[in-house]
């Protein structure tokens, strides 16, 4: 429809409800293509960034551009070409599963005639082929969720918006969600998700934005984050007496931090750090490489947000 | 969470401007409605079977002729505007709400191209149909009892209608500004009880004193009653144009208020 490579471009974007400010001042530029994660804690921010690309939410100030038109203005629009899965479910109660799907299409004013294969083969896609005709009441949580994505799909979406599309499913469910968004991704859809599941976010996504108190700290892709925010490799030590912490940190490049009984060392030694661990009877511990959570609770911090 | 006039400061005043969406929000609630049509038919025809047996017969014995009609006809013709009222009214208030506070309706099909205004308006004339059906159903009783006659009286299911649309819009604007289902009782018990005791449903207006007589007389079910009546018993109402008008004016103004105001709610 237009020229740009850019599916959203924010600049300034502020949100403030009852003089409490919730996004202050991003810059959001998000191409066309692959998935862009948002990452944050509990209230940083990031379902009301998503309410404003949606045009659910009034800007406070900043502009924002979505598929190359101003926002809220161009709200209709914009959202006919968009799918969105909720935090929280919002499926209607009312209608079977299929029926869910087709009344949904209906808002898009696409009709049932025009949709009905291409909402069975959504069903047959998040693997609810057999649930057609079952009550949103009757169906677990991984079964909505995954009903989410297919009515987020039922208008064909250039680009999907996911808050949050795993919190509270289990493995199985989590795991099929991963594949169906990769699939996704690989058809040139844009996928852009909020999570607070390191993992997930550097399994699927391609570029991160990590968000606290309203504002981006941090923004790249998933190992260029994880290589220019923390030393490469991570040792979690149990039982460990206090003095090893400064000959840990004695050691060149490194960093220690002490949660409770256990002591965490970011290295860029690893060869001296198991050198000064091996020995110890005493103790514990496990070696791993560095991963997007600690890049992450190294910039948002350790305090809890709720 | 702000509550009642505080909700207004900062809110979008601008003029609703529905669309094609519209259809697609009424079409909705049809849909839900028509699978659970069998319990809610019941309930339409049962409810003014008992009303016009047991008030109708059972009354009409001592009070004989009101108008110049039995009064079963009378309380038939009443109940017709005050059905569509209280359909309306309930629709507007417990499934809107439902709808949109638990359901969470609303915020799934604001992720579609269906705005608010659309959903407002969608929902009005779901309320105001709503009211036609039961009204309806009330009149296939009445003629099925004889307390009314002849194919004139579909004349008034227009009149159903505008009565519905008149009382949906004050209906959303109390869902908009209610923090739970409690509230409710307030605007049905302060608002809508003394409309249908005093409105002429069951006794002519001109019963009571001179001064209650003008201020029944600017109640919109008043109105209601006023062109519903003469139209089933197939007589062209007194003042047609100002009932209409009147109730035109409380659909017109409703809606402008229920847009603004559910705007503010759904729309931060």
């Amino acid at each position: 429809m237009n020229a740009t490579p850019l599916v959203i471009e924010a600049l300034g974007l502020e949100k403030s409800f009852s003089g409490r400010a919730a996004v202050c001042g991003i810059n959001l530029r998000i191409p066309r293509g692959g998935c862009f994660g948002l990452l944050g804690p509990n209230g940083a921010g990031k379902t009301t960034t998503l309410r404003m690309v949606l045009g659910q939410c009034h800007l406070s100030g900043g502009t924002m551009q979505v598929l190359g038109q101003s926002m809220p203005a161009a709200r209709k629009s914009v959202r006919a070409r968009m799918g969105v899965v909720p935090q929280l479910d919002n499926l209607d109660p009312d209608f079977t599963v299929l029926e869910n799907l087709l009344v949904y299409a209906a808002y898009f004013g696409l009709r049932r005639r025009d949709v009905e294969q291409r909402a069975q083969d959504l069903l047959a896609f998040v693997e609810l082929a057999d649930r057609a005709h079952t009550r949103i009441g009757e169906l677990s949580g991984g079964m909505k969720r995954r009903l989410s994505i297919a009515r987020a799909l039922i208008n064909d979406p250039e680009v999907l918006i996911l808050d949050e599309p795993t919190t509270g499913l289990d493995p199985q469910v989590r795991h099929l969600i991963w594949t169906r968004l990769r699939g996704l991704k690989r058809e040139g859809k844009t996928l852009i998700l909020t999570t607070h599941y390191m993992e997930e976010a550097e399994r699927l996504c391609d570029h991160i934005a990590i968000m606290d108190h309203g504002r981006i700290i941090a923004e790249g892709a998933p190992r260029d984050l994880i290589r220019g925010h923390t030393e490469p490799d991570v040792f979690e030590v149990q039982g460990a007496p206090s003095v090893l912490d400064q000959q840990l940190a004695a050691l060149a490049g490194s960093r220690v931090e002490r949660i409770g009984e256990t002591l965490y060392c970011y290295t860029r030694a690893a060869h001296d750090a198991v050198e000064i661990l091996e020995p110890m009877v005493d103790i514990t511990y496990l070696h791993r490489p560095a991963n997007l959570e600690d890049v992450f609770l190294k910039l948002t911090g350790r305090d809890m947000r709720e | 969470m702000n509550h009642g006039l505080v909700l207004l400061r900062g809110a979008d005043w601008s003029l609703p401007s529905p669309a094609w969406a519209t259809l697609a929000v009424w079409r909705r609630n049809f849909l839900v409605w028509r699978k659970l049509f069998g319990p809610s038919l019941l309930f339409n025809f049962g409810e003014p079977l008992l009303y016009l047996l047991g008030l109708g017969y059972g009354l009409g014995r001592f009070i004989g002729e009101v108008e110049g009609m039995t009064y079963i006809a009378f309380l038939a013709t009443g109940l017709l505007a005050s059905s569509s009222m209280n359909t309306s009214t309930f629709e507007g208030l417990y499934s809107v709400y439902t709808r949109m506070v638990p359901q969470q309706t609303y915020d799934g099909m604001l992720a579609t191209p269906v705005d608010v205004d659309d959903i407002v308006l969608g929902e009005m004339l779901w309320c105001a149909t709503k009211g036609v059906i039961s009204s309806t159903a009330i009149l296939i009783v009445a003629l099925g009892l004889g307390a009314l006659q002849g194919w004139q009286s579909l004349a008034c299911l227009p009149a159903f209608f505008l009565t519905g649309l008149c009382f949906a819009g004050p209906a959303l604007v109390v869902s908009a500004l209610s923090r739970s289902y409690d509230f409710f009782a307030y605007y049905v018990t302060l608002i809508i009880t003394p409309m249908y005791i005093f409105g002429g449903v069951f006794y002519p207006v001109t019963n009571l004193p001179p001064f209650a007589q003008s201020l029944v007389g600017m109640l919109p079910l008043t109105h209601a009653v006023a062109l519903v009546r003469p139209l089933a018993t197939g007589r062209m109402p007194a003042e047609f144009a100002l009932h209409v008008m009147v109730l035109a004016a409380w659909a017109v103004i409703g809606f402008y208020f229920a847009a603004v105001l559910i705007r503010r709610r759904l729309i931060q």
